[in-house]
């Protein structure tokens, strides 16, 4: 009975997907990221808190170090305060602003480090293989097996705080999970059909690096790498927190925190204002790293 | 089964080796001495050789790193420099306190997150599931020792209904759970500790559990005359296994990671210990500490990845 | 067998005319989005004895799953466009409140899939699986339900049945896989089985097992039984009636003989002169020119009109209805009464 099978004309081909218009993923991209309104509105966040780092100079009213004993923790709208004062005296707004540039720094810096010496990690593991793809990776997995606020108090704490220690802490928590995606991301398009072809054309390792492997790791490594800036700040102000990071009287969101946490029975609602640049400023880089891989369609 | 279950634990022994290596490395990080923190300004050169033999600073970093290793597997971490009192007693009482309160998070979190991402997995698209998704991401973004400190600004300083800090009457450090106003002092970091695995486990539930009711056995479930509650019931037994395994692992970070609540609540765990031994320069304490939290972390993970493969029937691990 | 199941339908009397057990007049089904409308099923009717198995075949994308699930209401709610009547034993399927078809759904109606790999749900035993159907539409103790899986189990040829009621279903072979999903669809004793390609990812010899097997089944629940395949050959073995469906419209019914030794719609004609048949394996394998139409957009007249030979104006302007060019046997074909001389394939 099986004798009597379907033809192959019996099987009509799809053109109408065929017909469908083809547009490029970047314009696919575009597309999907011109309707997604969240994204947009935080993407404008980011700029205006960016913005407002970069230009505090210029938009902060007053000095943010200038301490006055007069005006100790005056509340929201007191006078020329518009978001009050702390409790040596010193303009909250001016201080917020000028705190944005180091959280921002301290949030960005180690993300982009590691992002760089992970990345190329976990390329090399992943393209050299063998021994050293089992010596990287093993090595890595031992970091893995702290987590990630103990490893950056456990460096930082026994360094003795400060911020380029602080720094170098973040950097190593997320050096590990960047250098296993570089390096998985790696492994599968090493094996690809077209880096085999590449190679049996007589491309040199560099060449096939820059041009096959980079191409396929950059995207998942650098939505990785998103989504790890709004933990790197989290952490980087709870550092300054403890006291790790940031040294006084520079200001600093995390640092500020700290400090006028002994002040919440008198001002609360200035002691919680830092704590909102941090909320707002990690929510806006989570929204947009979200909104960005869910546009780019890429799993991480 | 069994046979993975050894390879498995056999794979966690390098790691708890690393874990021992980079920990007892810490030491070398510290800028001077540690002894030298120890002992007054005016010390002699004698006295200070003789701290450095008792602490085996003056022999080859490997044979110390042996050494050290003896020593704190047969339970010497060394002497806290504040307390004199040993590390191992330190951190063991402090460790127990900080797993309460873990605990407490994490099980907080996962009912909540647990039904609220079920809930958000079955409305995809929803306004229902776009709130989830909202409060997941904010769960995630929140600072939690800045939420701590609005948590005591309004529920101990405006309301007056919560302790603000500490664990009950002056100095206590032993936490009962009989006892209903040591209870209290739990409850804000309980629930400020909750909201990053809230968020975690509402994400990582949905979108498991929207994946398993895209599966094609679903329909299977309704041809054969399932309610949808039926049906979601499969789903959700379907789903959970990985659900555990995220809950597990927010379990561990949290025993982990909980310096700095247990800070700004001056909860008298490990996290606090750790950061009264940095401000004090107790490097025996703090390496002790992070030693144990570490190997902590890696038992867990172990635990989790043990537990799923027992639980889930499609996991077939030779 | 183990099982006493009442023998009920056609094999009871066939003196007096039985009411038809299903009974489809002018189903549509759209898919609504906010994109594009698919029609994905445009005025399908039909009627079937009780005990009857009626084939529908097809090429991919007719039409064929979409009017199964519509039966049995499984389509994704919010975004298909229901419209029609349908009625199958005595409930109309398209007023029953949402609490009534899942009643339905398991014990009058059951379905079988074609992936017998992800049909189940992995992490319940088969036997779990059956019985949880029983004990929902029977309400019993979940230890009869087992006791009937264990007689489904055997009902179905599965070997060492009581072993393989405590078994995943990643632990059974897709044939095993397969019957166990019969078994779980015949559960409840069902007087409408929709088989949608049951045996289609099955190896060829398993494949022959499993229809033999269900054809016996069928026979002895005396069972109307709906059973889409791409395989003519299935058909031709297990069907009492066949339907061709095209863009979503059954364009030829009729018994197996009639439809498949002599074909009257072209499509028809030229699906079987593109099968490869025992007899005319020299044969040019003759395939229809073209592809089936966009179903966003689909042309006025006819859907086959495009492809089709002997089309003229009027079927690219009308649709044609539905005519009987003999008793029992319908074609939707302005051209059907005459087919041209050399047309048929044969002798
Ligand atoms: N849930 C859905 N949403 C939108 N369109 C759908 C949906 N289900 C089916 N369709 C469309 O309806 C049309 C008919 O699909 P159907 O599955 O009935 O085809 P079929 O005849 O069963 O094909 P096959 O032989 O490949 O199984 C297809 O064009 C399909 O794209
Ligand atoms: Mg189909």
């Amino acid at each position: 009975m099986a004798d009597i099978m379907v033809g192959a004309g019996f099987q009509g081909t799809d053109e109408a997907t065929a017909a469908l218009k083809v547009r490029g993923y970047w314009q696919t991209v575009g597309y999907r990221l011109r309707y997604d309104y969240v994204t947009l509105f935080f993407t404008g966040m980011i700029v205006l808190i960016a913005l407002g780092s970069i230009f505090a100079p210029l938009l902060a009213p007053f000095d943010p170090l200038k301490t006055s004993m007069a005006y100790r923790l005056k509340p929201i709208g007191f006078r020329q305060f518009l978001l009050g004062t702390d409790e040596l005296g010193r303009d909250m707004l001016s201080r917020l602003i000028w705190g944005g540039r180091m959280s921002l720094l301290m949030g960005l810096t180690p993300v982009a480090l590691a992002t760089v010496l992970g990345g190329t990690l976990g390329v090399v593991a992943g393209f050299v293989g063998g021994r050293l793809n089992m010596l990287i990776m093993r090595t890595m997995d031992v970091f893995y097996a702290f987590p990630s606020v103990l490893l950056a108090v456990a460096v930082s704490g026994t360094m003795g705080g400060g911020m380029s220690n602080g720094l170098i802490a973040l950097t190593l928590v997320f050096i590990p999970p960047l250098c296993r995606i570089a390096e998985t991301a790696t492994a599968q398009v090493r094996n690809l059909d077209f880096v085999e072809a590449a190679r049996a054309s007589g491309a040199g390792t560099g060449s096939i690096i820059r041009h096959h492997i980079l191409g396929n790791v950059l995207a998942p490594v650098l939505i990785y790498a998103s989504s790890l800036i709004s933990v790197s700040i989290l952490l980087a102000a709870g550092l300054s927190f403890l006291g790790l990071g940031v040294e006084p009287p520079t200001p600093d969101w995390g640092l500020m925190l700290s400090t006028l946490r002994q002040a919440i029975y008198v001002e609360p609602y200035v002691c919680a204002l830092p704590g909102v640049a941090i909320f707002i400023t990690s929510l806006s880089f989570n929204l947009v790293s979200d909104g960005l891989r869910q546009a780019m369609d890429v799993r991480v | 089964m069994w046979a993975y279950a050894a390879r498995r634990i056999l794979y966690a022994v390098p790691i708890a080796i690393g874990v021992t290596v980079v920990c007892f490395c810490l030491v070398f990080l510290a800028p001077g001495d540690p002894i030298q923190m120890l002992l007054p300004p005016d010390a002699s050169q004698a006295d200070l050789e003789y701290l450095k033999k008792l602490y085996g600073f003056d022999q080859p970093i490997p044979v110390q790193y042996v050494k050290w290793l003896m020593r704190a597997i047969g339970g010497d971490l060394g002497v806290s420099l504040q307390t004199s009192r040993p590390v191992l007693d330190e951190v063991s009482r402090a460790l127990s306190n900080t797993v309460i309160i873990s605990l407490g998070a994490v099980m907080l979190a996962f009912s909540l997150g647990f039904a609220l991402g079920t809930t958000a997995a079955y409305f995809v698209g929803r306004p229902i599931d776009r709130v989830v998704t909202g409060v997941s991401v904010v769960g995630v973004s929140v600072p939690n020792y800045w939420l701590g400190i609005v948590l005591i600004i309004i529920f101990a300083v405006n309301l007056g209904l919560l302790p603000a800090t500490g664990m009950g009457s002056q100095g206590s450090d032993h936490f009962r759970l009989s006892n209903w106003s040591q209870l209290k002092y739990a409850i804000l970091p309980v629930i400020t500790m909750s909201m990053v695995p809230l968020g975690i486990i509402m994400r990582n539930t949905r979108s498991a559990v929207a994946e398993v009711l895209a599966h094609d056995f679903v329909q299977t479930l309704r041809a054969k005359g399932l309610g949808e509650l039926a049906v979601l019931r499969h789903a959700v037994r379907n789903a959970l296994p990985q659900i555990l395994a995220v809950m597990g692992l927010q379990f561990g970070y949290l025993v982990g990671g909980s310096i700095l609540i247990e800070t700004i609540f001056t909860w008298p765990g490990t996290g606090f210990l750790l950061s009264k031994a940095i401000l004090t320069r107790d490097i025996p304490v703090l390496q002790g500490a992070i030693l144990i939290l570490a190997l902590c972390f890696v038992a867990t993970n172990l635990a989790v990845d043990l537990v799923q493969t027992a639980v889930d029937p499609r996991i077939k691990r030779a | 067998m183990g099982l006493e199941l009442p023998i009920t339908g056609a094999g009871a009397s066939t003196s007096t005319p039985v009411r038809p057990l299903v009974e489809v007049k002018n189903l549509t089904v759209k898919f609504v989005n906010r994109e594009a409308t698919v029609q994905a099923v445009n005025g399908v009717s039909l009627e079937m004895a009780p005990g009857e198995v009626l084939c529908i075949i097809g090429e991919s994308g007719s039409g064929k799953s979409v009017t199964m699930r519509a039966l049995i209401r499984l389509l994704p709610k919010g975004r298909a466009a229901i419209s029609g009547h349908m009625r199958v034993g005595d409930y109309d399927i398209l007023s029953l409140s949402e609490r009534e078809i899942t009643e339905v759904r398991g014990s009058t109606i059951s379905m079988i899939f074609q992936e017998p790999m992800t049909a189940l749900d992995p992490v319940y035993t088969i036997g779990d699986q059956i019985a949880e159907t029983v004990v929902r539409h029977e309400g019993c103790s979940q230890k009869v339900g087992m006791a009937r899986a264990l007689e489904l189990l055997q009902v179905v040829k599965v070997p060492s049945a009581e072993r393989r009621l405590t078994a995943y279903p990643h632990e059974l072979s897709g044939g095993l896989r397969q019957r166990a999903m019969i078994a779980l669809a015949l559960s409840c004793r069902p007087s409408l089985l929709l088989a949608d390609e049951p045996t289609t990812a099955l190896d060829a010899t398993v494949q022959i097992q499993v229809l033999i097997l269900l054809r016996k089944l069928q026979k002895e629940l005396g069972m109307g039984v709906i059973f889409v395949t791409h395989d003519l050959g299935v058909a031709a073995q297990i069907a009492d009636k066949v339907a061709v469906m095209y863009a979503g419209r059954i364009v030829e019914y009729g018994s197996v003989r009639d439809v498949l030794l002599r074909p009257s719609h072209p499509y028809t004609i030229g699906m079987l002169a593109s099968t490869v048949l025992g007899q005319t394996r020299d044969a040019d394998i003759e395939a229809i020119p073209g592809s089936p139409p966009d179903l966003r957009r689909l042309p006025p007249g006819c859907s086959f009109a495009p492809r089709c030979r002997y089309a003229d104006n009027e079927c690219r302007s009308v649709v044609p209805a539905a005519t009987a060019v003999a008793p029992g046997r319908l074609v939707r074909c302005f051209k059907a009464g005459s087919p041209p001389p050399g047309l048929l394939p044969g002798p």
